[in-house]
């Protein structure tokens, strides 16, 4: 790791004050991906501004119709939350999978979310739910919000603050997970919304991605078997050592199946 | 730039000067003195380094030095007390849940996490939450058992 200059302010203002101008410098929330990143030297920030002193990041919040949850909450603060396994039990279970308990313990969602890793969880939940992503500046909503892989639509001296998520009629997660990291080879979320049915991707692509037919086949039967013979077009999914393109196709539409089955439907 | 991070180690005030890029694993190790904690992998995936900061259990050679600073840290050797194993310690010689015991250290703590918030967890949810901790030795079965073992003592 190379040496880089580190900051932990007390206020927003202050992070705000320590980014303006600064453009190589990074925000660091749990450290889960940018640490391991810096050991080897992939990435070489001249400053970390570390988050975990601005008290107002983290925390869990209930309002009538949604789950606002603060950027620095950790992995298992989400899974542990009765409040949240109440309201989004798909939510608890995706927080509940990440990783290890150790990586749960320190890793956070925002951290999560604003690095749009193609394999990371929480971008599915993020999608798939519909919720917003509130940053200092402004709020953009999910499917505006996955740009590529490790790309967003935060601006570079934008600070994503909070995720809110609406309470959905019902939804599931599964997934096909990494055997060694735990990460999504690929994972579904799959949700009933005010706003119709949506299915949401992650593992398999270069970010997080909604799949039409599925949503379309749901929203006439919300049932595993409304997606039997539908297939995943490979051509665009992710090929690597863990998995081919092919296999990831077959895999997202298990999933489906499973989340689908884990909603209730 | 040097600078100056302070915490409690196993419940004593402890400061050091460190460097950035200075992990916690490493000022605890090298400038600290305390070898209990190991470092197997370096790269967040064998939990030999595990301890526990403000009351949870993370990989110590995945946190900067300068993020503990403040914090309430306890390492392997803040368990045993009085000169007595703690339950914890004990169950695994008991049960040979260590054969060459590098990655006892990080598993013992993070077993101990485990039973913070379940203290009568099931097989499975030990072998669960062991997931971040590899054993290189032992095939698990041994260390399973002392896990559960320590719980039953624990809850008396
Ligand atoms: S040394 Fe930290 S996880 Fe292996
Ligand atoms: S006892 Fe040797 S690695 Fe676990």
């Amino acid at each position: 790791m190379y040496e880089f200059n580190y900051h932990r302010p007390a206020s927003l203002d202050e992070a705000k004050r320590i980014l303006s101008g600064n453009d190589e410098a990074k925000l660091l929330g749990g450290g889960m991906t940018l640490l391991p990143t810096m050991k080897m030297r992939l990435a070489q920030p001249s400053d970390l501004v570390d988050l975990s002193a601005i008290a107002s990041l983290s925390g869990i919040e209930v309002a009538g119709d949604s789950i606002t949850i603060g950027a620095m909450t950790t992995h298992a603060q989400v899974a542990a939350s009765a409040e949240v396994s109440s309201r989004i039990a798909a939510l608890s279970v995706l927080a509940s999978g990440i990783g290890d308990a150790q990586v749960r313990n320190r890793g956070t969602i925002g951290g999560s979310v604003a690095n749009s890793d193609p394999a990371a969880d929480y971008p599915a939940a993020v999608l798939g739910l519909n919720a917003t992503v509130i940053t200092d500046e402004r709020e953009i909503a999910a499917d505006d919000f996955f740009t590529g892989m490790f790309e967003t639509a935060l601006g570079p001296q934008e600070i994503l603050t909070a995720i809110r998520f609406p309470l959905p009629k019902r939804a599931g997660y599964a997934k096909f997970p990494n055997p060694a990291s735990r990460y999504a080879v690929a994972g579904v979320m799959v949700a009933e919304t005010g706003n119709g049915v949506r299915v949401a991707v992650t593992g398999a692509g270069a970010n997080a991605y909604r799949v039409s037919e599925m949503e379309s086949a749901l929203s006439a039967n919300f049932s595993a078997s409304a997606l039997d013979g539908l297939a995943v077009d490979a051509s665009e999914l992710n090929g690597d050592l863990h998995a081919s393109p092919e296999y990831r196709a077959h895999l997202v539409v298990v999933m489906a199946k499973r989340a689908v089955a884990a909603a209730g439907g | 730039m040097p600078s100056t991070v302070s915490f409690t180690l196993n419940g004593e005030p402890v400061s050091a000067e460190v460097s950035s890029r200075t992990l916690l694993v490493d000022m605890i190790r090298e400038q600290l003195g305390r070898t209990g904690t190991h470092v197997g992998c370096d790269t967040s995936q064998c939990g030999a380094c595990v301890i526990h900061v403000d009351g949870v259990s993370v990989k110590s050679c995945t946190m900067l030095a300068l993020q503990a600073d403040g914090a309430d840290v306890v390492t392997i050797e803040g368990v045993a007390r009085n000169g007595e194993l703690h339950p914890m310690q004990a169950a695994f010689r008991e049960h040979h849940g260590l054969q060459c015991g590098f990655c006892t250290p990080g598993m013992i703590m993070s077993a101990l996490d485990l039973l913070q918030t379940n203290p009568d967890p099931s097989e499975g949810e030990v072998r669960e939450w062991l997931e971040g901790n590899l054993c290189r030795c032992t095939g698990y079965q041994n260390i399973v058992k002392a896990v559960l073992s320590a719980a039953a003592t624990m809850r008396g």
